[in-house]
């Protein structure tokens, strides 16, 4: 074809429509061969095979038992809750001297030196009462938890067992009409929400990532651990002997990250057949070797990357929740604080649900940030409970030597073994963080799918505490 | 200079091999104003892009032993001789020439973003599917490093790989690392800069197995691009996308010109960074 001098862009369009023509539909194919072909010929000629395999058939008999049908779940599960318990059983007492440093030592010495420069009392009280306390309490109630939990984590990571378990939910994605790719992206969630959304990036089909973003939210996420695994052990380990409560409270959190699992299968079902109806995508997976991890960098990078991070962004939120939680504990309307009105105004809703006011108001401030919910909660209790005793006034939060401190304020506070139990299950089903939310909206463009996802969780949480609750009640156990 | 000091104090035979310089480098962390060098990391997923990156930067970027880890780019920047260089590891792909996102952030980076070198980072041990995506990038870019990881895993294989042979080949240098030992990273960054300052100059293959009736649309219309494009230094690329229906290429040619998209496709690669590396350090 011979061309004119001045050839324009539409020209090229022009050419290439009619050479697609020419060509025939299987250029896409053609091109993919000719690489194909290319490589393995590039291939053959630099690399001569040695005779020894024996690594290679190691890595296929581990392969063949964590990922047969039999076995490939139960050990899974038998690993979670290997980790949880470790977490679980080796928090506490890091957990205590914590608590007894930063709160019984420290915050004591801080109000004498406050009242050494006289500095005056709704100052005092903001700072270290509302702000020290809620940073304080964030570092001893998540700090120990974390700095077990991720490296253990981050150990199977690095194995490369995650691929593995990708491989075992595979099929269980498939049939309820996901991409078996939605395994990566929980896996993910169980990090970070906002981070999990992100994954979804690898699922190339639109409907299926959309259902990957708006279930990603069922995974328990970083900021969501410590209050399973703190409240699994004041409510759920305190009902059995005390050589079993680890164990017991352990098998709490997995049960309910499992029922997180099956949520998202669930929920993935109801979506894919309503919604977001449409095929299914196949996609090949490979099985990477499993590499020795290097453990020493492991737990470098783990506490560094995710503890110190995760920590970080707990304090920035608690500084500025430490201060409105003690305003409005201190600032009265009609002789009542704010935060009591507003307790009190919620109080009703929240013990139709097995929950009470405290906790909600905990949620509302936790927004931003899951990780502050316990601390949050703690002030509240204290404050609307009134134990002056334990604590220095309103909105301070309270000395505490071991969790059964803590359980004992709670207590005081009319928590029921309803509460806690209802409190992990709401916990797991609530708006995700704003954080979470504003990358939803990045990733989708879409408002609508945002508040989807914001509403549809906090919704099935509302309707399954109520149920709890009433069931609960109904039977006489709370 | 700064290898005054380092070279006064050896004198080893090594000394006259400028890979011995390793000291010239200098980890700038998240650090890159004003570089010289833009230097992109591809590689399938699960061959070690991130180690890598970490190596080279002193970032401690998570790395994961699972594919699809790294779904956006994140930045480091590094010092090597008198060159500051931007390394951006983009997300791990089989190829790029499919539909997914983190494909086309890979595929728009090395097109738009026109990195100084793209290092291909390949599993010495699946050499043959790994070389899909080489000869690939080999379409896009002349100017390639391939960076043959995972050598210590190749050993424990008992894989013998030819090194040169695939460098004569490929028409480009070829390093043999194990960037978990830190392995053979100094070759890497010398062979880096030397892509980067053109002192050593790429020949790289070109896919052959085509049919002839592919070869003569692919030219005809290659030959249309470089006269209304004479600046675009992969015309031949752009021919195979338009060949192949790709229509975002398209749109790029009929919107005036891929000129003014490849800084837009920049920008816009900035852009949906600032969030990504944020998230990215999260988990």
């Amino acid at each position: 074809m011979s061309q004119s001098k001045q050839t324009t862009p539409d020209d090229i369009l022009a050419t290439a429509r009619a050479l697609r023509w020419e060509i025939g539909r299987d250029f896409h194919e053609r091109l993919v061969e000719a690489v194909y072909t290319d490589a393995s010929r590039i291939a053959d000629r630099a690399v001569t095979r040695g005779d020894g395999q024996a690594r290679f058939d190691l890595d296929r008999t581990i392969d063949r038992i964590v990922t047969s049908r039999t076995w490939g779940v139960p050990i899974m599960l038998l690993l979670l809750t290997l980790v949880f318990w470790l977490t679980v059983s080796g928090a506490n007492v890091p957990s205590g001297l914590l608590a007894g440093l930063l709160l019984d030592t420290i915050h004591p010495l801080l109000k004498n030196l406050a009242a050494s420069i006289g500095m005056p009392w709704w100052l005092d009280g903001l700072l270290i009462d509302g702000v020290y306390l809620a940073c304080a309490w964030v570092v001893s109630v998540m700090l120990p938890p974390m700095a077990i939990f991720f490296p253990l984590f981050t150990l199977l990571e690095d194995l490369g067992y995650l691929p593995r378990v990708v491989f075992n939910l595979d099929s269980a994605f498939k049939r309820v009409g996901a991409h078996g790719k939605q395994a990566l992206s929980m896996s993910m969630g169980f990090g970070c929400n906002a981070a999990g959304v992100i994954a979804t990036r690898i699922i190339d089909s639109p409907r299926e990532r959309l259902i990957a973003i708006i279930t990603n939210n069922f995974a328990l996420c970083n900021g969501r651990w410590p209050t399973q695994i703190l409240i699994a052990t004041l409510f759920i380990g305190a009902l059995v002997p005390a050589h079993l409560a680890g164990l017991i409270s352990a098998l709490a959190v997995v049960g309910v990250a499992v029922f997180g699992i099956l949520l998202t299968f669930g929920v993935s079902w109801v979506l894919s057949r309503t919604e977001l109806r449409g095929e299914v995508s196949t996609f090949s997976l490979e099985l990477p070797p499993y590499r020795p991890p290097r453990i020493l960098q492991t737990i470098y990078t783990s506490v560094i990357d995710r503890t110190i991070f995760v920590l970080w962004r707990a304090v920035v939120f608690a500084v500025p929740a430490g201060a409105v939680i003690w305003l409005s504990a201190n600032v009265n309307v009609d002789g009542v604080s704010i935060a009591e009105h507003l307790i009190g105004f919620l109080d009703p809703f929240g013990l139709l649900l097995g929950l009470n006011g405290v906790i909600l108001v905990a949620y509302i401030v936790a927004i931003p940030a899951n990780e502050i919910v316990i601390p949050t909660i703690l002030m509240l209790t204290v404050t609307t409970a009134g134990l002056q005793q334990v604590g220095a006034g309103a909105g301070v939060m309270f000395e505490l030597e071991s969790a059964s401190g803590t359980l004992a304020i709670l207590k005081a506070g009319g928590w029921t073994l309803l509460t806690g139990i209802n409190l992990m299950l709401f916990s797991l089903l609530h708006n995700p963080c704003s954080t979470t939310l504003y990358t939803i909206l990045k990733e989708t463009d879409s408002w609508k799918w945002t508040v989807v996802s914001a509403l549809l969780p906090l919704g099935m949480g509302f309707a399954l505490t109520f149920i709890v609750a009433q069931v609960a009640r109904l039977l006489g156990w709370a | 200079m700064m290898t005054d000091d380092t070279q006064a104090k050896t004198a080893s035979a090594c000394e006259t091999c400028p890979v011995h310089h390793k000291a010239n480098l200098l980890k700038l962390g998240v650090n890159m104003e004003d570089w010289d060098f833009v230097v992109a990391l591809a590689g399938n997923p699960n061959t070690g892009k991130s180690t890598v990156f970490n190596a080279l930067t002193g970032l401690r970027q998570h790395t994961g032993n699972w594919p699809g880890k790294t779904v956006t780019r994140a930045e480091g920047g590094f010092v090597y001789g008198d060159h500051r260089y931007k390394l951006v590891d983009l997300p791990g792909t089989y190829s790029l020439l499919a539909t997914s996102l983190d494909e086309e952030i890979a595929r728009d980076f090395i097109l738009f973003g026109q990195p100084d070198v793209t290092v291909v980072v390949v599993d010495a041990t699946r050499l043959e599917r790994n070389l899909n995506l080489v000869l690939q990038v080999l379409e896009i870019t002349d100017r390639v490093v391939v960076c043959l990881n995972l050598m210590d895993e190749a050993r424990r294989h008992n894989l013998q790989i030819d090194d040169r042979r695939l460098a004569r080949d490929l028409g480009v240098p070829v390093v043999p690392t194990a960037a978990r030992y830190n392995e053979g990273l100094d070759q890497l960054l010398e062979a880096i800069s030397e892509v980067a300052t053109g002192k050593v100059v790429c020949r790289p293959h070109r896919i052959q197995s085509e049919t002839p009736a592919l070869r003569q649309a692919v030219s005809q219309l290659t030959r249309q691009i470089e006269a209304v494009f004479p600046n675009l230094p992969n015309a031949r690329w752009v021919a195979l996308r338009l060949l192949d229906g790709d229509e975002r290429i398209a749109e790029a040619i009929k919107s005036g010109g891929l000129g003014d998209l490849s800084q837009e496709g920049r920008e816009q690669a900035e852009r949906e960074m600032s969030l990504a590396l944020e998230l990215e350090v999260q988990r």
